[in-house]
């Protein structure tokens, strides 16, 4: 058998894992495997510019193709600069796997140059984590890892590698496991036939129904037969943040998002509803606001890969736990060969009702924001982008407005195509996200929707981007402050606009892009979003940073009324309220 | 609800940790937990002693049945059980007392296992109330140090929990 060292071990595994990509940053620690992969050539390794950057990154290159993301970073700080990156991926459910270097296993314990407890700091926001004892235990621990990563409900595992363990000098034999056996570790499969059953039945007696469809339908690849079914039953969809593309985003059954931004139809639709198929989705706190006054007539069916999301705010009346393709894949093979079908004339009422709603407050029916002015609305500058790249865009976003904004009006017809954070909220995801994305799509737009908060908390990476040559456009709707914050505040605090304007101190973006070699432009007039809009998205081969001051004081409706308030009470402007 | 939960888990290094720190990353109590290897020394067995209503229990031993070292769980309080808890006590026991001592200790079938002229060490085993009951038998004023194992469980009857 080949005799390789422990960093050597490392890469080869990671090789024989089908790794294409690494992003990463090295340090003293990391130097051994940084070595080893300096003298290989099956990876490609990106030098990112902050390890923020690199967990983003791998994050952005899996949601966008459903491979695990892998990082490497070196011990101590490299180590806890990856934490927020870590935390965004386990609170949206992303297979990754984060090697980190590790002082000497002798100086473990002895508060060593650049050591920090990796396995504890990041234990609560991993799926799970290894410390490496000997190199002879690296090729399972790799193979676990990409495996616990990518199976069940995905999230994202560390390995934490001593540095002594990667030493050149020690060689081991080296064999790639073909099969692993974890008697700890069963990840759900097909759902329990008789619930299944149960939920057809409950789907078919449904005169209200909405298939409410989140993330888990996205990452476990269940769109289609989402589709498929939607449409056979002729059933509304709504879609969370985390589903958008889940649900065909054109499509005339889709609601629109759900919850605290959700559009008017979909929230009051799920208010209610009498059947709610839920998918892949966990009731989050944004979306079913005060849980107690949350879609009192409805009947819940939960579909999820993981049992602790099912009950876990909002009680099922039928639960199942499975994978979202074998469930969806029953419930659709049952539905065909049933001679029962819904009530069409209640079907018809519900579309009348939703339809109705539509009219009167939904977002894609009319313009619900201010047409007149000489400010450019910063959802018409999301409307010019769909418009531009035929809404078949990878977009990146970062958090806040603007994010909203993107949810709301870039309607998404494709799964892995909307790539935001959507549980941890993390500002500075979008950049390295888009660089992840762009990599694994070289020939596909790639968008960053930010704002002039958020983009400059992962700027630095602009510097990766022309390194590898990432042609990106960054959308930047620059109101000048911390939007969502100050929409808070003048909502709640009175307009008390604490710490969230940033007067005059803002960078020149334009300046900012050429000073690392790219293209900048501003639009500031209305009449010539389109144009300079079109103008950007025709470069191809330069990344350009498309800086549009848009107009500061507007807020993102509609918006659930809190605290207290149930699905259906929105604010729908700043003056009116359901 | 107070609720006995005995797990089976894998020995390794870190095991225990993530599982203490599930409970206060979640917000669950711990009342007690002890935890030792099996008769296989690649498992360990872990009972603890929760508190919560239905919904948070299965909130447990869901979140504990995620854990990928966690090999499997059974809460012991759904059905009947057996509880043990170990409890060592040093008594002040001088003149009279020592007597009156000794008898609580016949009383609850505990044993004294060390003796000075001025103190009783004393082991009592049985359920955390037994326990309980003992100490308050006692009386306050003769109880220098109190030392308890936290709950030990296991089924009664032919159920087994094992791999």
């Amino acid at each position: 058998m080949e005799l390789l060292s422990g960093g050597d071990m490392l890469v080869r595994a990671l090789q024989d894992e089908g790794v294409e990509l690494i992003f990463g940053y090295p340090g003293g620690a990391a130097l051994h495997i940084y070595d080893a992969i300096f003298r290989q050539k099956g990876i490609k390794h990106i030098l990112v510019r902050h390890e923020q950057g690199a967990t983003h990154a791998a994050d952005g290159y899996a949601r966008s193709t459903g491979k695990a993301g892998v990082v490497l970073v070196t011990s101590g700080p490299g180590a806890t600069n990856a934490i927020t990156g870590i935390a965004t991926a386990y609170m949206d459910s992303i297979p990754m796997v984060v090697v980190s270097g590790q002082v000497a296993s002798d100086k473990i314990g002895e508060d060593a140059f650049q050591e920090t407890d990796m396995v504890g700091c990041s234990r609560p926001i991993v799926k799970h984590s290894f410390l490496v004892t000997s190199a002879e235990e690296i090729p399972e621990i790799v193979k676990k890892a990409f495996y616990i990563a990518t199976t069940g409900r995905p999230g994202p595992v560390v390995i934490d590698v001593p540095k002594d363990v990667t030493n050149p000098a020690d060689r081991f034999p080296y064999r790639y496991p073909e099969k692993l056996r974890m008697r700890s570790y069963t990840p759900a499969g097909k759902g329990h036939s008789g619930q299944i059953r149960k939920a057809m039945a409950l789907l078919l007696s449904a005169r209200r129904p909405v298939i409410y469809a989140g993330g888990g339908v996205v990452q476990g690849d269940g769109a289609e037969l989402l589709t498929e079914l939607a449409q056979r039953l002729n059933y509304p969809v709504t879609n969370t943040l985390m589903g958008l593309g889940a649900y065909p985003g054109s499509d005339k059954r889709f609601l629109g998002m759900l919850g605290m931004h959700g559009t008017f139809e979909a929230n009051t639709a799920m208010h209610h509803a009498d059947v709610i198929l839920a998918v892949g989705a966990r009731f989050d706190d944004r979306v079913t606001n005060t849980p107690a006054k949350f879609c009192p007539g409805a009947k819940i069916i939960h579909v999820d890969v993981d049992p602790a999301s099912i009950s876990k705010t909002i009680v099922a009346d039928v639960p199942i736990v499975g994978t979202v393709q074998s469930v969806l894949g029953e419930l659709l093979e049952m539905l065909k060969a049933s001679e029962e079908q819904p009530d069409q004339s209640a079907i018809v009422d519900w579309w009348r009702q939703i339809d109705d709603w539509r009219e009167r407050h939904g977002i894609y029916t009319a313009s619900r924001y201010r047409t007149d002015g000489d400010m450019i609305m910063p959802q018409e500058a999301i409307k010019a982008m769909y418009e531009v790249t035929g809404g078949d865009a990878f977009v990146t976003s970062d958090v806040g407005q603007h994010q909203m904004f993107a949810a709301q009006y870039y309607l998404f017809d494709k799964p892995r195509r909307w790539i935001n954070s959507g549980g941890l909220g993390t500002m500075g995801f979008g950049l390295p996200a888009a660089l992840g994305v762009k990599i694994a799509h070289p020939d596909q737009d790639v968008v960053c929707v930010t704002g002039e908060g958020s983009i400059q908390m992962c700027i630095q990476e602009l510097s990766t981007a022309t390194q590898y040559h990432l042609p990106v456009k960054i959308l930047c709707l620059n109101n000048q402050a911390l939007g969502m914050v100050k929409q808070w505040q003048e909502m709640q605090y009175e307009g008390r606009l604490s710490h969230s304007v940033y007067e005059e101190s803002l960078p020149d973006f334009v300046k900012l892009a050429e000073a690392y070699g790219h293209l900048g432009m501003k639009i500031e007039r209305r009449d010539e979003l389109h144009d300079k809009m079109r103008e950007a998205f025709a470069i191809k081969d330069r990344t350009v940073f498309i800086d549009v001051y848009v107009d500061p004081s507007e807020h993102v409706y509609p918006m659930q009324v809190m605290p207290n308030g149930s699905m259906r009470d929105m604010w729908l402007s700043k003056t009116e309220r359901t | 609800m107070r609720r006995i939960i005995s797990v089976l888990m894998e020995n390794e290094p870190g095991a225990l940790s993530r599982v203490v720190g599930l409970f206060s990353q979640r917000g669950y109590n711990i009342e007690s937990l002890t935890v030792a290897p099996t008769e296989d020394e690649t498992l360990s067995r872990l009972t603890l002693v929760t508190i919560g209503d239905d919904h948070k229990i299965e909130q447990v031993t869901k979140n504990l049945n995620k854990l990928i070292d966690v090999v499997k769980l059974v809460d012991l309080t759904e059905g009947a059980h057996i509880e043990r808890e170990l409890l060592l006590v040093k008594v002040r026991a001088t003149g009279a007392q020592r007597d009156e001592v000794k008898r609580s200790v016949d009383i609850f079938r505990g044993q004294i296992v060390d003796v000075t002229s001025n103190m009783y060490t004393v082991q009592v085993s049985g359920t955390s109330e037994k326990l309980d009951a003992f100490l308050q038998a006692l009386g306050e004023h003769t109880i220098m140090e109190v030392v308890r194992s936290g709950v030990s469980g296991i089924a009664r009857g032919e159920k087994v929990l094992s791999v």
